[in-house]
Order: C-alpha cells, then sequence, then structure tokens
C-alpha cells in the first residue's frame, strides 16, 4: 500500500479514525476500492475512490468525477429496488471522489470458475453437459438470471466479465442445496450472484446496448475461461427466461457478434 | 443518564456525538419555539422519533450530516439542522423539517443530538483535519448536555435502543417518505422482520442519494 500511497492519497475520509485500517482491494486505473467500515465496527463496506487526475484541469476533472460516482450510485439505487442482485449504497461524497457500498462477501465468479474449472481432471471436459457439469450449469443459469433482470430494469452494465460478479455465500444454515458426497467442490460454485462495478453502466433500453453486454459477457467466457465458453447457451437460456424482451435481444446478439468477427478477421 | 456518546466509524476527531431519546413529550411547542427563535442554549437535532427506523438509520443521518459540516458545504445554518434535512431524499428542506423535525404539538417521541467539539481530540493519530467550526463557544460536558436537557423536555427518558425506536416508528409515513411502497425488491419478502431490515437499507440509501 506504500507505493500506492505514494501514487496518490487515500481519500480524506479514510484518515478519520475507525475500529480497523482500512485495506486496499484493488488499484484500477480509474481508481482504488477498499475495504473499510460504515458507521459501526461490525459493518463492513466497500470505499470505491476515484482520485483527482493531475493532468486533467482541475475543475472538468472535479465535475467529471462527482457526475461518474453519482451516476454508479443512481444505478445501483435503481437496480436495487428492482430487485437487481447489487450491492446497496451506504454513503458517498461524489464531489469527494468516494462511494461506500455494502460489502459483498465471497470472491469473484471469475475465481471461483476457474477454480472449479482448475480442480477438474481433464477427462471430464469430453463427456456430456448433464452428466459433469451440474454446478457450473447451475451456476451459468443464475449469471442468466442476474442480467436479466439487470436489462428488465432499463440498465445495461457496460463492463459485463465474470470480474465484475461476485459469488456470494449464502446464510449458513440454509438448506444444504443438492449437496452429495464430495461437495467440497461443488460448494465452491454455490451462493448467490451480485453484479459490481456499475462505472461503466448507463441506463437503456435499446435491444443494441442489451446485445453488446451479452457478448462482452461471451468474449469475457471465451478468453477467461475457454472450458466453460461452451455453456454460455445456458447463460442465454436463463436470461430468456427472465426478460420478457430477451427474444429481440438475441437476434441482435447475432449482428453484434458477426460485427465481432468481421472486425477480428480484419485485425 | 441515558445521554448515550455515539461512536461513529471515520468521523473526524474534533467532533463529539451524543444523543437520547424521550417518550411522551409534553413541550413539543416550546421546544419548537426555541429552535425559531434560535436560542443558541438549543443547538440540538431535534428529531421526531416515529420517522426513525432504526439506530442505524439515526447514525446515517449523522454520519452524513457531519461529512458535509466537514466538506463545508452545509445548506443549513448548522450540523443539527443538517442532521435533520439529512434524513430526507431530497433537497427539500421545508419539508424535512416538517417530516423529521419536531411538530409542534404532535411530536410526542424525541430523539435529541447534539455535537460538540471534542475535548479530546488530541488523541488522533489521524492526519491533521479542518479546524472545528465553534458549534457553541463552551464545550460542553456530556453531564452538562443531559442536565440541560432534562431540565427543558418535559418526557420520560428511555433508552435509545432499536428496540425502543422500533415502538415509535409510523411505518405508513416512513414508506411514505422513502417511497417504500410498490418496491419489488420489498414485496418480494415475505418475512416482516426482513422487509424492515430492507426498507432500512433502502431508506439508508435514499438518504445516500439525496438530491440525485
Ligand atoms: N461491494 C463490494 N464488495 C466486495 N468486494 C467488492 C465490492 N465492489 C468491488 N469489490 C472488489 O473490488 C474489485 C474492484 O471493484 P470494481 O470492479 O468496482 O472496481 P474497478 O474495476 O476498479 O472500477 P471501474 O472499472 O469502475 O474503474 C472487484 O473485482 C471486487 O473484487
Ligand atoms: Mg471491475
Amino acid at each position: 500500500m506504500a507505493a500506492a500511497d505514494a501514487q496518490f492519497p487515500p481519500p480524506k475520509v479514510l484518515t478519520y479514525p475507525a475500529s480497523a485500517p482500512p485495506s486496499l482491494v484493488t488499484q484500477g486505473a480509474e481508481g482504488r476500492l477498499y475495504k473499510t467500515t460504515h458507521l459501526l465496527p461490525d459493518r463492513p463496506c466497500a470505499l470505491k475512490y476515484r482520485p483527482p487526475k493531475p493532468y486533467r484541469h482541475p475543475v472538468l476533472d472535479a465535475r467529471l468525477t462527482k457526475a461518474r460516482i453519482s451516476s454508479e450510485a443512481k444505478v445501483l439505487e435503481k437496480c436495487w429496488r428492482e430487485g437487481v442482485p447489487v450491492p446497496a449504497v451506504y454513503a458517498m461524497d461524489p464531489a469527494a471522489g468516494w462511494m461506500m457500498m455494502e460489502w459483498i462477501d465471497g470472491i469473484p465468479v471469475r475465481a471461483a470458475i476457474n477454480e472449479w474449472l482448475g480442480e477438474r481432471p481433464a477427462e471430464l471436459e469430453e463427456r456430456p453437459v448433464e452428466v459433469d457439469d451440474t454446478p457450473l450449469v447451475d451456476l451459468m443459469k443464475r449469471i442468466g438470471t442476474a442480467v436479466g433482470a439487470l436489462h428488465r430494469t432499463g440498465v445495461v452494465h457496460g463492463d459485463l466479465t465474470t470480474s465484475n460478479m461476485m459469488l456470494r455465500p449464502r446464510e449458513s444454515g440454509g438448506q444444504a442445496n443438492g449437496c452429495n458426497g464430495d461437495d467440497g467442490k461443488a460448494k465452491a460454485l454455490e451462493g448467490d450472484v451480485v453484479l459490481i462495478d456499475f462505472g461503466l453502466a448507463t441506463q437503456s433500453m435499446s435491444d443494441e446496448d442489451r446485445a453488446v453486454d451479452l457478448y462482452v459477457l461471451e468474449r469475457a467466457f471465451a478468453s477467461t475461461h475457454p472450458r466453460a465458453e461452451r455453456l454460455f447457451g445456458t447463460v442465454l437460456g436463463s436470461y430468456k427466461d427472465t426478460f420478457k424482451k430477451a427474444a429481440s435481444v438475441l437476434v441482435k446478439l447475432e449482428d453484434v457478434r458477426m460485427r465481432g468477427r468481421k472486425r477480428s478477421m480484419l485485425g | 443518564m441515558t445521554l448515550e456518546r455515539l461512536r461513529l466509524e471515520h468521523v473526524p476527531p474534533p467532533y463529539e456525538v451524543y444523543a437520547a431519546l424521550f417518550r411522551d413529550v409534553s413541550n413539543s411547542e416550546f421546544l419548537h419555539a426555541q429552535l425559531l427563535s434560535r436560542n443558541s442554549d438549543f443547538e440540538y437535532a431535534f428529531v421526531d422519533a416515529s420517522s426513525v427506523i432504526s439506530r442505524l438509520h439515526l447514525l446515517s443521518a449523522v454520519y452524513n450530516a457531519l461529512t458535509v459540516l466537514v466538506d463545508g458545504t452545509l445548506r443549513t445554518p448548522n450540523v443539527h439542522s443538517e442532521i435533520v434535512v439529512s434524513f430526507n431524499t431530497n433537497n427539500n428542506i421545508a419539508d424535512a423539517y416538517r417530516r423529521w423535525g419536531i411538530t409542534p404539538g404532535k411530536t410526542k417521541d424525541l430523539v435529541v443530538v447534539k455535537v460538540v467539539p471534542s475535548t479530546t481530540a488530541q488523541d488522533s493519530s489521524a492526519t491533521p483535519t479542518p479546524t472545528p467550526t465553534p458549534i457553541q463557544t463552551q464545550t460542553q460536558t456530556q453531564e452538562a448536555i443531559w442536565a440541560h436537557l432534562t431540565e427543558h423536555i418535559q418526557g420520560t427518558p428511555a433508552p435509545l435502543t432499536d428496540d425502543e425506536l422500533s415502538r415509535v416508528t409510523d411505518w405508513p409515513k416512513v414508506r411514505k417518505y422513502y417511497r417504500l411502497n410498490g418496491v419489488p425488491a420489498l414485496e418480494r419478502l415475505a418475512d416482516e422482520g426482513e422487509r424492515r431490515k430492507q426498507s432500512e437499507r433502502l431508506a439508508i440509501m435514499g438518504m445516500a442519494l439525496r438530491g440525485l
């Protein structure tokens, strides 16, 4: 964290006393994400901070930062009200460039899938979907449901990847959801899919925008989980079940794929 | 004494926050008049407890007001009035006073919040913070605040607990203030306790997004 601090200091709010020091979770190009607390020591939160950009005019920079934080918070609230699984917003200071939101336990879906795929014997790869991939298929369904719910509310994510989805363990004591014998590994894919990182999200009802979201997710699967890519149809299936207007989006997705292929052929 | 010192995460060290709950208050007219006349002995946030959901809800309003105070962007005369307007989801100040402030002849249960410059600010290890605005010229001790409150508030002190607060929450009103009716995320919850928890969450979210 020392090196990161040298680049730019943490937001002022994190310099005020708290029960535990904040921890830096990620440092992206655009900003940082800290784990800290909201109001009470036992109320963990994620604090997203967009620091000032020295190369931008300060007035313009302040305005852009404020607008981006505000827009992300607005989208989160809208999604939350509509029952889309996203973190709740706790507090924010858009002018200072930060927003606190609910801390989502668990790990990114990307990590969960890789862990699960990585541990499996390769020979299983050739077997039919129904036989060996039930936990993964289930997860794909939950992803499709979450994305369908998102699009139904009129929001497109803008950066829909498996890194921008968390797999939140269900509260313990709940029903053992199809657990049998060696469930240790299957458990790795259990939990609720929660969508995060709405920094590039927009309110849109356009089939084209929605199709691009799906395409981005499909490409993300192809590049980070090639062994799971063939299951992407499952995502689209549950997307369709959740979202009434999915059919025209899926037609558009064909166009978007085509353009994508042409583009890659042209290099 | 049921005046509690509230300890919040990430509050600049120059401030201390105290709060108390009074039930069955019978002199809301008098208290309201002190605010109207800007009597400097009555620099308190008087919050109608029937519009408060829980401690967390209250703490959120206090925290948001302190954030604004530290930023130097108060929209109202001081941090106490700012606490009241922090409960609102929009920037209509008159509306906020009406909904969360003290209403003469109507307010029966009252949450009182007092923010004072800290007497122990020097123990902070944090980076220098802005000099505290002189909220009151003399530093008040917890005892002095409590003595003043009990002298002037005709009501029964009660512990500021979720349990006590939940007894006085006027849910139809709160649901209206925070637009909680017909919210899909709440309607699908069968369990009443769970629905309240999520309503609190949505209220806090609405406050965080005030005016957006
Ligand atoms: N609410 C949260 N709870 C727990 N962890 C989170 C939460 N939000 C983000 N994270 C973690 O922090 C990482 C980065 O967060 P996020 O994707 O929002 O930031 P970012 O990619 O830097 O943002 P942007 O793309 O808008 O610049 C996530 O991949 C996740 O691991
Ligand atoms: Mg991200």
